[in-house]
């Protein structure tokens, strides 16, 4: 048989041609046994398919380890790459010296900045007035300005070949201090780009009523300087490029395990001037991104850039110290926060200033995320007056970009921190005070003070029901028992809100449309194009439950394609939380558009008004007269009797421009138990409502929640990227970056409220970052919350028991003195 | 300096000359050609590359090849037998065990191995969520959260009680 891919059902390309156990035929016969698990799932009935517990398409090829990520891509004649990196924070390089890697065995090139200083640089996104834009060259130049940094590239016949040749590259350094603490970097002199002559890189302001009037108004000041650590994504696949540079055709592929193929696919073209015409980007199996693959990395330019200079594929694979090392870092924020309250807990002003610590370059929305910080950071309370100051600097580290929530978790544990901090301060049930600071259900579309509309929301709602989920008051009354026999448990809350579907195209870099493209196929099978680019969200499966409805089809019946720019109209990606409710709806106007068409066409054969038609089992037409589905196709196609006007073929695309974003929103609850002697915590309940619209799948859903609370969690109590004063990276593998394994974390219960959303048809709001904003500040409300008895009002996380034990030895100390 | 070794893979032999370094995640791929064994750390942390060698689950980036010469090993592509998933395969599609599914060949594999080996497997019962969270310490995944890969297992346990009872009876 021949060879297909697994991802989109379409003939692989010659040179992909799978060695090994790819080329096996699918096990079909293995496959069986869910298909009964999945009628159950489904009741037996056909339609509507959307709204229920539907299995992975994706799923079957995933757990026979038969699909194709990057690194498991194979081309006749294929070297490979290893990057020399900065073992320095900051360093300017003397001198390197590539000759013994040169004739190293197996090496076929070194490239360093001296072949590669014509080409474009890494671009960035970022528009802001004052914004500085230092050099982002694709290979260091002069400089190396954090850990990781790349130097030089080698090329050799196979993997451990090209490792060797790498150690044998010397780069003479002469190290510079390092400039490490972002608000010292603000005061000093000593600059990570002497070009720029500071080591600020923007300002933001965001401005709105009378602050200074909220303050001296206020029956109440509650104060915070809050630290959100530094985080690495860690995808468990690394990054990786394949290129492949056919000189005849004059064509570039490149592989990429990117969010953005078609975004990557205008800048790679860009970068090596290249005409775009003639460059392709696929994605393969994508392993994970939850943000950092959306983005334009320097390798993803060298690696092409080799593949060309050598007319051979080159593949390089990013080892995880690299990932961690060079692969962008998420939060790195510190805030200084002030919260003017009138005694009934009605917030009247808020006061912010974001110190955002950037790295050294900036990578694709580098800037962009501390200003998303200011635009959420009232959260889902009316707020009076605000004031948030933005400053982003730089500092000799990895650049800081879109880490799951991106910009929106810091925003959210800024303001519900801050909220919990002032019940405290005013004796005020945590909840209660959130209560009395909600919009209204009936104010929604309701305009914030940070200058943009929640499209939809019941905050109470949620909240309610997740009170009474976790049972609150006998939380309560277990934590006053637990006091007074002197153990410490908290019960802590996030009602959160926050931005997806990113977004409409005023609102974003680099235009926040999607493209959605359906064809019904000669043989009544429906081929979806979507320039969304999902990477374990599922969208093969829900986005086909959706396009069956539409048709009276099956999901088996759909075939969503993305991720290769070549067979998908210009897309943006997969980011935001925006696939579904941006790409979704794309898809979903498309296939309303080719519905109308066969409706006209079977109303045509069939004497009857295309209003009539009805979609369902297969069939179309009316109660009494109607055709099979595959005869409406079949005269679409062979069109000798269609109606006056009408077109052949069944295909239409769509490019879905929103009109806003959505604002999905819920209440999380956990208490947790503190042990006073070691500092540990253990989470004792989670209880998540969320509400993000209506659900495609909500298997799917719960998958996404849970895994985002996790991540939030984690955040919480265990990771975090630390630089030392050196500026060197010292969480440099999984050994000490502190990855949560599943016996740290608890269970979940979830529930959900629905309030559609008006901004697209499908009322679809977006679930992939819900989790992660939320659980953080939730999970810290409860540890402080349980350590209310000591006085201690906050400690910066992540929680780890030291430092925690650390925080109740210098309360009891003072308690004590 | 090369040395000559065998190594039987999903019942297949395969020899080849490789050097004293080859890790055996390296030779399953790009020897054998089985990619779906994959490589998260190359240092014994995440467990994406965990196989069985001889029906004991280990970490393929921390063993040598030379190591498994002559031995037997299983990977995720030689799970399902005789045309069926194996149940920890099944009950990973069925909860919803994955998503991006990079961790989940070694995910799969050590939960092969920990129903197999557990003390509460061993008994026919079905080993208690802390046993699983635990026996799984050894993997990470980033995006499940791990509930569903406990509900997976849990599933996949249940499933293959019932079936050595209906066997035993």
């Amino acid at each position: 048989m021949a060879i297909r891919s697994r991802k989109t059902g379409k003939p692989a390309p010659r040179q992909m041609a799978p060695q090994g156990t790819l080329a096996r035929a699918p096990k079909k016969a293995a496959e069986r046994g869910i298909a009964a698990a999945q009628k159950s799932r489904t009741n037996g009935r056909p339609e509507p398919w959307v709204g229920r517990r539907y299995l992975r398409k994706e799923d079957p090829r995933l757990i026979q380890g038969i699909s194709h990520y990057a690194d498991d891509l194979r081309l006749p004649g294929m070297l490979h790459c290893v990057f020399v990196r900065s073992p320095h924070a900051y360093a300017r390089i003397a001198g390197i010296h590539t000759g013994a890697a040169r004739s190293s065995p197996g090496v076929v090139a070194v490239y360093t900045a001296s072949d590669t200083k014509a080409l474009g640089v890494v671009p960035c996104a970022g528009a802001l007035p004052d914004l500085k834009i230092p050099r982002h060259p694709v290979l260091a130049e002069g400089h190396v300005r954090h850990v990781g940094e790349p130097v030089a590239a080698v090329i050799a016949e196979d993997l451990y070949q090209a490792r060797d040749a790498a150690e044998k590259v010397q780069v003479e350094y002469d190290p510079l201090p390092a400039v490490v603490d972002p608000e010292k970097a603000l005061a000093g002199t000593n600059f990570v780009h002497a070009s720029v002559k500071s080591n600020q890189a923007f300002t933001h302001q965001l401005k709105n009523g009378d602050v200074d009037a909220a303050f001296s108004r206020a029956d109440r000041v509650v104060k915070a300087r809050f630290v959100n650590q530094r985080l690495a994504p860690v995808s468990m696949e690394t990054r990786g490029v394949v290129a492949q540079y056919l000189p005849g055709e004059k064509t570039l592929t490149v592989w990429s395990s990117t969010q953005i193929p078609h975004l990557l696919k205008t800048q790679v073209a860009l970068i090596l001037g290249v005409p775009e015409t003639h460059v392709r980007v696929v994605t393969p199996e994508v392993g994970g991104g939850f943000g950092s693959k959306l983005n334009v990395y320097r390798e993803e330019a060298v690696v092409p850039f080799a593949a060309m200079q050598l007319g051979r594929p080159v593949k390089w694979s990013e080892s995880r110290r690299e990932n961690i090392a060079a692969t962008i870092h998420g939060r790195d924020q510190i805030n200084y926060v002030e919260l003017a309250l009138k005694k009934n807990g009605t917030i009247l002003g808020m006061r912010a200033r974001v110190i955002s610590d950037l790295g050294a370059y900036h990578q694709l929305l580098t800037p962009i995320i501390p200003t998303l910080t200011a635009l959420l950071i009232s959260g889902c309370y009316k707020i009076g007056a605000l004031q948030c100051d933005v400053v982003g600097v730089f500092t000799n580290k990895m650049a800081t970009d879109a880490y799951r929530g991106a910009g929106r978790p810091e925003a959210t544990y800024i303001i519900e921190r801050m909220v919990d901090l002032a019940a405290r301060e005013l004796n005020l049930d945590p909840a209660e005070i959130r209560r009395r600071n909600f919009p209204k259900p009936r104010e929604y579309p309701f305009a914030t003070i940070t200058g943009i509309t929640y499209d939809s929301g019941n905050y109470e709602n949620a909240m309610k029901k997740a009170l009474e989920l976790a049972g609150y008051s006998r939380l309560r009354a277990r934590q006053k028992d637990a006091w007074k026999r002197g153990k410490y448990y908290g019960v802590g809350l996030s009602t959160y809100v926050e931005i997806c579907a990113m977004g409409p195209s005023t609102a974003m870099p680099a235009g926040g449309w999607e493209s959605g493209t359906v064809r019904v196929e000669p043989t009544g099978k429906i081929t979806v194009l979507t320039g969304a680019s999902p990477h374990g969200q599922g969208q093969e499966t829900t986005f086909a439950q959706i396009v069956a409805d539409i048709f009276g089809l099956t999901p088996d019946d759909v075939n969503i394609v993305h991720g290769d720019t070549a067979a998908v109209p210009y897309g943006i990606g997969t980011f935001g939380s925006r696939a579904t409710a941006v790409g979704g709806t794309a898809m979903y106007i498309a296939a309303q558009k080719v519905k109308a068409k066969m409706a006209a066409i079977a109303a045509h054969l069939l004497g009857e008004k295309a209003a009539a038609m009805n979609f369902s089992a297969g069939r179309v037409g009316t109660k009494k007269k109607s055709l099979g589905f595959g005869e409406v196709v079949g005269a679409a196609y062979v069109a000798r009797n269609l109606p006056p006007g009408v077109e052949p073929g069944l295909e239409a695309t769509h490019f879905f421009e929103p009109s806003n974003f959505t604002f999905p929103f819920g209440t999380h609850v956990v208490s947790c138990e503190v042990d006073a002697e070691t500092g540990h915590i253990r989470i004792d309940k989670y209880v998540a409502v969320d509400d993000c619209g209506n659900v495609i799948n909500p298997l799917l859903v719960e998958g996404q929640i849970h895994g985002g609370i996790v991540q939030g969690v984690s955040q919480a109590l265990f990771e975090e990227v630390i630089y030392n004063e050196d500026g060197q990276l010292v969480t440099g593998t999984l050994m000490d970056y502190s990855m949560p394994k599943a016996a740290q974390v608890p269970e979940f219960i979830l529930e959900r409220t629905c309030t559609p959303s008006p901004v697209n048809p499908m009322g679809v709001k977006g679930v992939g970052e819900a989790g992660t904003i939320a659980s953080t500040p939730a999970v810290v409300n409860a540890v402080c919350d349980a350590l209310r008895p000591l006085g201690i009002t906050h400690i910066d996380m992540p929680l780890k028991p030291e430092k925690v034990w650390r925080a109740i030895q210098q309360a009891r100390a003072a308690a004590a003195s | 300096m090369t040395k000559d070794i065998k190594i039987k893979i999903n019942g297949v032999e395969h020899r080849a000359s490789v050097e004293p370094r080859l890790l055996l995640v390296h030779f399953l791929r790009e020897v054998a050609g089985l990619t779906g064994t994959h490589i998260g750390c190359e240092t014994s942390l995440c467990g994406a590359c965990t196989v069985m060698l001889e029906g004991r689950a280990v970490k393929s980036c921390t063993v040598l090849a030379v190591q498994a010469d002559g031995a037997s090993v299983t990977t995720v592509e030689g799970l399902a037998q005789s045309g069926a998933l194996h149940p920890v395969q099944e009950g990973f599609w069925e909860e919803h065990g994955l998503q991006c599914g990079y961790c989940t060949p070694g995910m799969i594999m050590a939960a092969a191995d920990l129903l197999e080996h557990s003390p509460a497997a061993a008994a026919g019962a079905t080993p208690g969520d802390l046993e699983i969270r635990e026996g799984l310490g050894g993997n990470i995944c980033r995006c499940t959260g791990y509930q569903n890969i406990v509900a997976a297992v849990r599933s996949a346990a249940r499933k293959m009680n019932r079936r050595k009872k209906a066997v035993a009876a």
